[in-house]
């Protein structure tokens, strides 16, 4: 993945300076929970969710097991419909063919479609050192991008921040990358999107390579969709003489009639619309309409990997909607830079160390970024288990015995002896009720410190709850009892 | 109909009076109840934490301990998740435990049929839906139903009453921070309620809240669901 978020510390170390920022705090409250909202009446709308949910999830897994397959007709497809396939084992191989394929171009400027694909191989730094100009064109990624920012968000990567720090953004950077912001910009909505515009408009004329991803590609007709909301994409798509799509494996569907469900349950998912205002569809290349030329980079980096996951195979569902981060109390609290990766949230937690695997340590700590409250499950579009996924990954990092798992083990280990030996057990817990008075308030020691840190431990009770019952129901046949 | 009691290993050594109170009602209710001593915990904090080796013995040892009963009775929704949930892939003979494993508000309304339990709480209460009863057991308005025919008790909602609060069991270990944070919005919603009793049916999560509500000495106590229900005029709770 990226070179980006190398080297980041764990998460519970990276949310540290988040959690004390009332201000981003207040952002993403107020943002997670207003879509959150929205959503949740978006899907009650529909009598048949449950239903287009299941299919999704069927549609998803059926293409995920026969995924060779339907890459392959994918493949044919497009080829058939004047495009030029190549596949990319990883972010190396996938950056060096979109470079190539620039430079053959003659040109030194792209304009790019939000996707996040691009994003997860790190091709702006990459076309970056190789001459190339990618200038984002989704508003929030144009504000991640001017700011020299990480996104914090799948849907609305600069969720983070708000419109008076993006008007101070505009004013500051605009100039330096095109046509500067408007004199006496204010922070509202109207005004910066205006102001977007025009410093846009300028590029989507100029440009004469489009990159993008897709939201899904059709096998059976070799049919790329984007799925977007603000005409962008469409300009990228339409206007540049060159089109590269950079899209993961996982995005095929084997029949056009798949669509119909996913264009259903993402729009209401993400931003929580009964139908998405932009969806742009392109089968390879049209006479006098459109890119000239037309090439799709398919991506594993990864994918396949955690295709063969029998558990962690189902994150691969994921349609990038968003829904999970919206849910998740962690995120909200986090916020999106502390997953260290293009995706963070639920989704993040359980797709990137699969991706990227758990060596490092921030991608180790992500499967216990979760309390397991289920809340992503309950409204995940296509019914990603990411609680199951999240303890199995963690089977995983435990077993790899990494940095205090040992310990952890150990203390399992011991732990789980006595909870098989109720006889010590008991012993153990009389003795601790006898000894209460003496139980400080804040406890030494790692784990136990952070706990007394913000709460106080309960009292211990005189006797244990079997020492009750012993005493006052003493082994009569149950019919004696009074 | 033999019915058990599963304590729950947070229960038997910190909060005993959550286990005395659910026998209270029980029985209250005409229903004798056993206390199988070979039980201990059902796995679940070493199952979410990643260590499914560890956590097989503990299911092997919970579903010898309740073998030969109709009905096991949990006063607690993430043990009784645990069991129906997760002991499946523990093989046929975990698995079959699940159906007969009850948290104490389903035992109550679906097996018994009754939402008034006769109890007497002259407090005003709000309640905090704990995570895995709402979404893996869904337990929906059984808490509040039983709630709300208790005679002198004013129920209040809780807002974001849906939210976790924080603790995750481990989680609240590993990621400190975030942890506090949840708990803090958590004890800030029970606060604004004016409510003086913050009910749950989930111990662990209390702890964590309860713990916070503690140290910050707001004027609300946490207090398990089982020991509004087995408060009466002639016994009342504490």
């Amino acid at each position: 993945m990226s070179g980006v978020f190398v080297g980041m510390p764990a998460f519970p170390e990276a949310v540290r300076s988040a959690v004390r920022d009332e201000r981003l705090r207040r952002n993403l409250r107020h943002a997670t929970h207003t879509i959150r909202d929205k959503r949740a009446r978006a899907v009650a709308e529909l009598a048949d969710w449950a239903e287009l949910r299941e299919a999704g999830k069927r549609i998803k897994d059926r293409t995920l097991r026969h995924l060779d397959a339907h890459l392959l007709r994918l493949e044919e497809a497009v080829t058939a419909s004047g495009g030029t396939v190549h596949w990319a084992a990883d972010s190396d191989e996938a950056n060096r063919i979109v470079a190539d394929l620039v430079k053959a171009t003659g040109e030194t400027e792209v304009v790019k479609v939000k996707s996040m694909a691009t994003q997860e191989i790190g091709l702006n730094e990459h076309l970056e050192a190789e001459g190339i100009r990618a200038y984002e064109t989704d508003l929030a990624e144009l504000i991640v991008q001017l700011g020299e920012d990480r996104p914090s968000h799948i849907l609305v990567p600069a969720i983070h921040r708000n419109r008076g720090e993006i008007r101070d953004i505009f004013r500051d950077t605009m100039g330096r990358w095109g046509r500067p912001a408007p004199e006496g910009l204010s922070d509202s909505p109207a005004e910066l999107a205006e102001a977007a515009r025009l410093h846009l408009r300028e590029k989507f004329l100029r440009a004469k390579v489009g990159v993008s991803g897709a939201n899904f590609m059709v096998a059976e007709t070799g049919t790329l969709v984007v799925v977007e909301s603000e005409g962008n994409g469409r300009m990228c798509l339409t206007l540049p003489e060159t089109l590269i799509s950079v899209v993961g494996v996982e995005k095929v569907v084997p029949e056009w009639r798949d669509l119909e469900v996913f264009l259903q349950t993402l729009p209401r998912s993400s931003t929580a619309e009964r139908m998405n205002p932009y969806t742009s569809m392109w089968t390879g290349t049209t006479d006098a309409d459109g890119p000239k030329t037309f090439h799709l980079v398919l991506l594993d980096n990864g994918r396949t990997d955690a295709l063969a996951d029998e558990v962690g195979r189902q994150a691969l569902r994921c349609i990038r909607c968003s829904a999970c981060l919206n849910v998740c109390p962690v995120y909200e609290r986090a916020g999106g830079h502390a997953y260290g990766s293009v995706y963070p949230g639920p989704i993040g937690a359980i797709l990137t160390p699969q991706l990227r695997g758990t060596a490092s340590e921030v991608d180790a700590s992500l499967p216990y970024a979760s309390s397991l409250c289920g809340a992503c499950y309950e409204v995940c579009p296509v019914a990603i288990d990411i609680p199951e996924v999240l303890v199995h990954l963690r089977e995983k990092v435990a077993g790899q015995g990494g940095k205090g798992h040992r310990l952890e083990k150990a203390a399992m280990k011991a732990a789980g002896w006595v909870l098989d030996h109720p006889g010590v057990l008991a012993a153990g817990e009389r003795l601790a009720s006898k000894t209460r008075g003496l139980h400080p308030r804040k406890l030494p020691g790692p784990g136990a410190r952070q706990w007394t840190d913000h709460r106080d431990l309960p009292g211990l009770p005189t006797e244990p709850f079997r020492d009750w019952w012993k005493k006052n129901r003493p082994a009569d046949p149950p019919g004696d009892r009074a | 109909m033999r019915v058990a009691l599963f304590v729950t290993c947070v229960n038997d050594a910190v909060f005993p009076s959550t286990g005395v109170a659910t026998v209270r009602l029980l029985e209250r209710l005409g229903v004798e109840v056993d206390f199988p001593a070979a039980q201990t915990c059902c796995g679940q904090p070493q199952f979410n934490t990643g260590y499914r080796r560890e956590t097989e013995p503990l299911v092997r040892r919970t579903v010898r301990a309740f073998d030969g009963y109709d009905h096991v009775v949990v006063p607690s929704g993430s043990c009784a998740a645990m069991v129906r949930h997760h002991y499946p892939a523990f093989g046929p003979e975990a698995a079959a435990l699940g159906p007969r494993t009850h948290e104490l508000t389903e035992f109550l309304v679906d097996v018994l049929g009754v939402t008034d339990v006769g109890a007497w709480f002259p407090h005003k209460v709000t309640y905090h839906p704990s995570c895995h009863g709402l979404r893996m057991l869904g337990l929906g308005e059984r808490p509040r139903r039983l709630l709300r025919a208790v005679k002198g008790l004013e129920l209040v909602e809780l807002p974001g009453a849906e939210e976790c609060c924080g603790f995750g069991g481990t989680f609240a270990v590993k990621n400190p921070d975030v942890s506090a944070a949840m708990g803090a919005d958590k004890v800030a919603h029970a606060v604004s309620t004016g409510a003086g009793v913050l009910c749950g049916a989930d111990n662990s999560c209390l702890l964590h809240v309860g713990g916070m509500l503690s140290r910050q000495g707001a004027p609300l106590r946490a207090v398990h669901l089982a020991e509004i229900l087995a408060s009466t005029e002639e016994e009342p709770w504490r």
